[in-house]
Parts: structure tokens; C-alpha cells; sequence
């Protein structure tokens, strides 16, 4: 396979577990929190997932118990931050490794195990075209599924009521508090939200991308969703872009050490970070969300 | 009916001091019950966890090890904590700080630089509190949260480690193995007991906690950064800065993590290596928090969890654990801990019948 049918093939498939936590994520922090646990609820999401997947071979369970293993660590996290006031950077980072240990824990017994992925789906009459037919326009069904899943979301989040109530909460807590808006449970509606959303990237990172259990395997894309939602501006469009962009460098990475080029592969693979702490700089002169 | 949470005017002093214990309780507890479940002995794993370190001279002296980075790492950042500066990111500044050590060693693997030893472990801090610094930098300049920047900062530090390990100092004499040379003995901090790997950065971190606890009781500045943290305004009617407090806060939680890193590579590791920090940055955030943000008491939560890495090894021989059994209990123990914190400082008060939305 040439280079570009490779990077055409996989780098949607390579987004896909970043894109889902960051909007995910996304949401938390349009409610005016930052839940630092992502990254423990992708890897117990993608634990959970695995071995669903193994003992019964159906994905669709696999999700399932992804996504809801993402969301009972999360509504830990609501549980801390919300009802009893915790700080949310300490009970973020604990939830992370609880979740980290979790996940270990849990895959002990299936170390490099693999599962079956999911099939690609070809679109109807256009997959003949050259090039781009059997590559880009051949996906899993998540993937199809998520394009649409991305857009409706833009569109709740900016154009519907339970939108903009979020947007409310997350400007003003006291004032929405005031309208009558339940801010506690709409804080913890979206921090499960936040946290099902992390606990399915898990679940496809595992399952789908590479079906293979060894531990560690979620290999801090949680904090690469973080990044991805400051980078993406807490814009749906823009974090889809930003998830594309970051999933093309880690095939870039990837590419990098197969092919044996010079260029030091570890500079593709901090570049997201990099742009992410500018992205940070050009973004709190314009107080974002977190400028404070 | 509806309840809602009230500050106590004052956080009872002996409940502050049982909390870290109920909280070691309830993780106890919490671990028993989630080992059985999952088919391990568990009353041998915690047995391993918690007492195996205290069985043998050696395995105490591992915790004493252990327990160094751990230590003056937290008690660094616990000085930020207090006062809002949230530098998550210690585990890059423990790696860069481990990198500029290691460069005297990379360049001369003969060794006979005087004061070899010593001038890594300052170089160590320097790098640390070099790369924190940026994070002070943008955050007082542009207000960038100094949590996501150290974060990212952290992530880019272990590209930076890996593209030196794989590339200009990569052992010659290695078979391609990720790693540098060997240290010469005299970049090897000196042992403190014959036949154990306990080395001085003990000392270092017992030092930085004296100025630390001298730091919160006496000094001014430490006055200011505690005010800053619990009471914003009235630190800003005594002429509070809170930029002074996030430059101070990042530089010396960088140098406490690049001291840190410095130790590990002129300590037991002896070379630098891709594993050169097991999270050592990520624990020492448990540590701080677990130890009350008081230098006492994080003197306490790390000798606590070091005894639990050094017995999360024990168990994976005894009891069939994971490593990551470590992580889990760490995870809990503050989760735990948290929730205590919560009913020190709060009481629970019933809102009265009026449907008032909370």
C-alpha cells in the first residue's frame, strides 16, 4: 500500500477514539468544569470493552460496557466535584489513576490477546473510485456513524435549547441557578455524558483500531483529548479537524519508524502538543473558558 | 427533602489529622473487597502491600528509596497547591531534570569532573525549574492555564527523552537498547548504608521538607501563598501578588522535581533510560494532597506510599497482582481521602422546606 492509500485508509479510524472523548470532554468543560480523569475512563472503557468483546464476540456489547465503565468513573468524578465540592484538578488526577489501575487490573489475564475488528464499510457505488474508493470512503461502522453523531452535536450544542442552557451554566452558574436551571444536574448530566463518551473512544481504541489487550494501550490519548478540545476552541468542527489533524500525526509517527526516515519522529508526535500550548496563549487573550 | 453543604467556621484539628487514616480505612476495605472479587487472596495481597516492606532490612531500605523522589517532589508542588497554582505537570520536569543531569555523564563517560555528582543534581534543578518556568511565563503573561500547559509540557518532555535516547545519546556499546552509557561511579550519588541502594537524595528531600514546613510557618512569602490559596480576597486587601505566587510556585516545584530526576539517574538507575520516572510525578500529586498540603504530613503520605509501591512488588510474587494494584490503591487512597476532606470542612445541613432550587 502506498503511503498516501495508507494515511487515506487509516487516519479517520486514528481520530476516532480522540474525537469521541474530546467532544465528549467538551461538553464537561462547557459546563464550566475540566475533568482531568479522561484518561482513566478511556482505558477502563477500553478494558471493559476488550474483554466483552472476547468472552462473547459481539462489539455492539463491547461498546455498551465501554461506554458505561466510562460513565460510572465519571459520575465518581461528578459525585467529588459537584456534590462535595472537591477540588476538581486532585479528584481528575486520582480518577485517572484509579482508572489506569483499573484497566490493568481488569486486562491482567488477557495480556496480548486480540479480538476480530469490525468490517469496512464501502459507500454504495462510491467505493469503486481510484484511490480514494477502497481507502478513505471504506470505514467501520463507527466511523460512519460518528460523522453524523459530530454534526448533530455542533447543532444541539449552538442551535437548540438544551444547548444554549448548557453554554448558560457554564458562563454563568449563578445566573442559570437563578433562571431556575438545575445547574448540579446539568453538570453531572454532562460530566456522564463526558465520561460514556471517553469510556466508547476507549472502547473502539481496543476493540476496533487495534484489537489486541496489552496494558497501557490507551497510551494517554485521554490527554490528547484534552488538548484536542482547547485546541479545537470548544468548537465541534474544530475539534473534529483537530482530531483528524492529531490522528494523521500519529500515523505520521508510525510511518516515521517503519520506513526508517530522518526526520526525528518525535516531532511529529509533540507538534500537538506544541500547537496545543500556543493554541492556550492565543485563546486566554481572549478569554476562553479557563482563562481565570 | 434537599441538603446542602456548609462550611465549617473552623476545620477541627484532630479530624484533619484522622482523615489520611479513615481514609487508608476505607481503601483497606475497598481493596479487600475488590481483590476477592476479582479471585486474588486478598487478605495476603494487602498483607503484601502493607506489612511485607517492614519484614526485611532490605525492603525497608527500598522504601527509604522509594520514598526520596516521592517526597521532596510533593513537597514542591504542595507549595503551589496551597496556593492555587496547579502544576500537574512535576513528571516533565522530573525527565528534563533527569536529562540535564545526565548530560555531564553523556559527555564525559570517564568521569573526573570534580564535583561531578553534585554539579548533576544542580544542573537537575535548574532544568527542572527552567522548563516550569515556561508554564509561569505564559500563565502570568497571556493567563494560559498553567494546568494544561504543564500537562502538555509533561508530554512533550517524554518525546524529547525518547528522541535522545534513541538517537545522539543512545549507548555506542548498547545493542541498540534506548538508553545512555553507564555513569562513571563519580556521577553516582553516594549510598547512605552498606549493602542498600538508599542514597543521599534522602537527605535532600528531608532537607526540603524542613524549608518547606519553615517556608509555611515563618516566612512571609509562604504566609502569602497560603492566604492566596484560601482566601483570595483577603490576600489581596495585604497586597497579595498573585503573579509573584506563580513564579514562585512553578520554580520550586521544578526544582524539587528536577532534583528529583537528577537523583534517579545518578541514583539506582545509573544511566539514563526511557523508564527512567515510573510516574513519579503523577504519585507525588497523591502524596501532597493525601499529606493535608502540610510538610508533616506529606512527609507521612510518602513514606506511606512508598511502603505500598515497594509492597505492590511483593504482592505481585505473592498474590499474583499487577503491578498496577499499586495505582489502584493510590487512586482510591485519595479518592477516599477527598470525601473525608469534605466533612471536615463542610457540615451537612437540611435546606429548609421552601422549594428552593439548589
Amino acid at each position: 500500500m502506498s503511503i498516501i492509500a495508507f494515511l487515506l485508509a487509516g487516519t479517520l479510524a486514528a481520530a476516532l477514539p480522540l474525537l469521541l472523548a474530546a467532544l465528549g470532554e467538551m461538553v464537561v468543560e462547557k459546563t464550566g468544569l475540566l475533568n482531568l480523569g479522561i484518561e482513566g475512563m478511556m482505558a477502563i472503557g477500553a478494558a471493559v470493552a476488550f474483554i466483552l468483546v472476547f468472552q462473547t464476540g459481539s462489539h455492539s456489547l463491547g461498546f455498551a460496557g465501554g461506554a458505561v465503565a466510562g460513565l460510572v468513573l465519571s459520575m465518581v468524578f461528578a459525585f467529588l466535584v459537584i456534590t462535595l465540592k472537591v477540588n476538581e484538578v486532585a479528584a481528575g488526577l486520582a480518577l485517572s489513576v484509579l482508572g489506569l489501575g483499573l484497566s490493568a487490573l481488569f486486562g491482567k489475564s488477557f495480556e496480548s490477546l486480540t479480538v476480530s475488528g469490525l468490517p469496512r464499510l464501502g459507500l454504495p457505488g462510491l467505493s469503486q473510485i481510484p484511490l480514494v474508493g477502497p481507502t478513505l470512503l471504506t470505514q467501520d461502522i463507527l466511523v460512519w456513524l460518528a460523522i453524523p453523531f459530530t454534526v448533530a452535536l455542533g447543532y444541539v450544542l449552538t442551535r437548540t435549547k438544551p444547548g444554549l442552557v448548557i453554554q448558560a451554566v457554564g458562563e454563568n452558574a449563578s445566573v442559570a441557578r437563578s433562571i431556575g436551571y438545575n445547574v448540579a444536574a446539568i453538570r453531572f448530566a454532562a460530566v456522564g455524558f463526558g465520561g460514556a463518551m471517553a469510556g466508547l473512544g476507549g472502547a473502539y481504541a481496543s476493540t476496533v483500531y487495534t484489537p489486541l489487550w496489552a496494558d497501557g494501550m490507551i497510551a494517554g490519548r485521554g490527554w490528547i483529548a484534552l488538548a484536542l478540545v482547547v485546541f479545537g476552541t470548544w468548537k465541534t468542527g474544530r475539534i473534529a479537524f483537530g482530531a483528524l489533524l492529531f490522528g494523521v500525526l500519529s500515523l505520521g509517527e508510525l510511518m516515521a519508524q517503519a520506513t526508517g526516515v530522518n526526520l526525528p519522529s518525535q516531532l511529529l508526535t509533540s507538534l500537538p502538543y506544541v500547537v496545543t500550548i500556543l493554541m492556550l496563549v492565543v485563546i486566554s487573550r481572549r478569554k476562553g473558558p479557563l482563562a481565570a | 427533602m434537599r441538603y446542602r453543604l456548609v462550611a465549617r467556621e473552623r476545620a477541627s484539628r484532630p479530624m484533619m489529622l484522622a482523615a489520611p487514616f479513615i481514609a487508608l480505612g476505607l481503601t483497606c476495605l475497598a481493596s479487600l473487597i475488590l481483590f476477592a472479587a476479582l479471585g486474588k487472596p486478598a487478605g495476603a495481597a494487602l498483607h503484601a502491600l502493607l506489612l511485607r516492606p517492614f519484614l526485611s532490612w532490605y525492603s525497608f531500605t527500598e522504601v527509604l528509596l522509594k520514598m526520596a523522589p516521592l517526597l521532596i517532589i510533593a513537597q514542591g508542588l504542595a507549595i503551589g497547591f496551597r496556593a492555587n497554582v496547579f502544576n500537574i505537570g512535576a513528571e516533565g520536569q522530573f525527565i528534563i531534570g533527569a536529562i540535564c543531569a545526565s548530560a555531564l555523564p553523556v559527555w564525559y563517560p570517564m568521569g573526573g569532573v570534580p564535583f561531578m555528582w553534585p554539579l548533576m543534581v544542580v544542573m537537575g534543578a535548574l532544568g527542572g525549574m527552567a522548563y516550569a518556568l515556561v508554564a509561569a511565563g505564559l500563565r502570568t503573561r497571556f493567563g494560559a492555564s498553567e494546568i494544561l500547559v504543564t500537562l502538555m509540557m509533561s508530554l512533550i518532555a517524554i518525546q524529547i527523552l525518547n528522541y535522545l535516547l534513541l538517537g545522539p545519546w543512545k549507548d555506542p556499546m548498547g545493542f541498540n537498547f534506548p538508553q545512555s552509557v553507564m555513569f562513571p561511579r563519580d556521577a553516582i550519588l553516594p549510598t547512605l548504608f552498606a549493602g542498600a541502594r538508599t542514597n543521599v537524595s534522602l537527605y535532600f528531600a528531608l532537607v526540603a521538607s524542613a524549608l518547606a514546613w519553615v517556608m509555611m510557618r515563618h516566612h512571609f512569602q509562604g504566609y502569602q501563598l497560603q492566604v492566596g490559596g484560601m482566601a483570595p480576597r483577603a490576600a489581596t486587601y495585604a497586597g497579595f501578588d498573585k503573579r509573584r505566587a506563580v513564579w514562585i510556585s512553578l520554580a520550586l516545584g521544578g526544582i524539587a522535581a528536577g532534583i528529583a530526576g537528577a537523583s534517579e539517574v545518578a541514583g539506582p538507575m545509573g544511566q539514563l533510560q526511557r523508564s527512567v520516572s515510573s510516574g513519579y510525578g503523577y504519585a507525588a500529586i497523591i502524596v501532597a494532597y493525601v499529606g493535608g498540603l502540610n510538610p508533616i504530613g506529606i512527609v507521612a503520605s510518602s513514606f506511606l506510599i512508598s511502603v505500598v509501591y515497594i509492597g505492590g512488588d511483593a504482592a505481585t510474587v505473592s498474590a499474583g497482582l499487577p503491578v498496577a494494584a499499586t495505582q489502584v490503591f493510590q487512586g482510591m487512597l485519595l479518592v477516599f481521602y477527598l470525601i473525608c476532606l469534605t466533612f471536615i470542612r463542610y457540615r451537612i445541613e437540611q435546606v429548609p422546606g421552601v422549594a428552593v432550587r439548589a
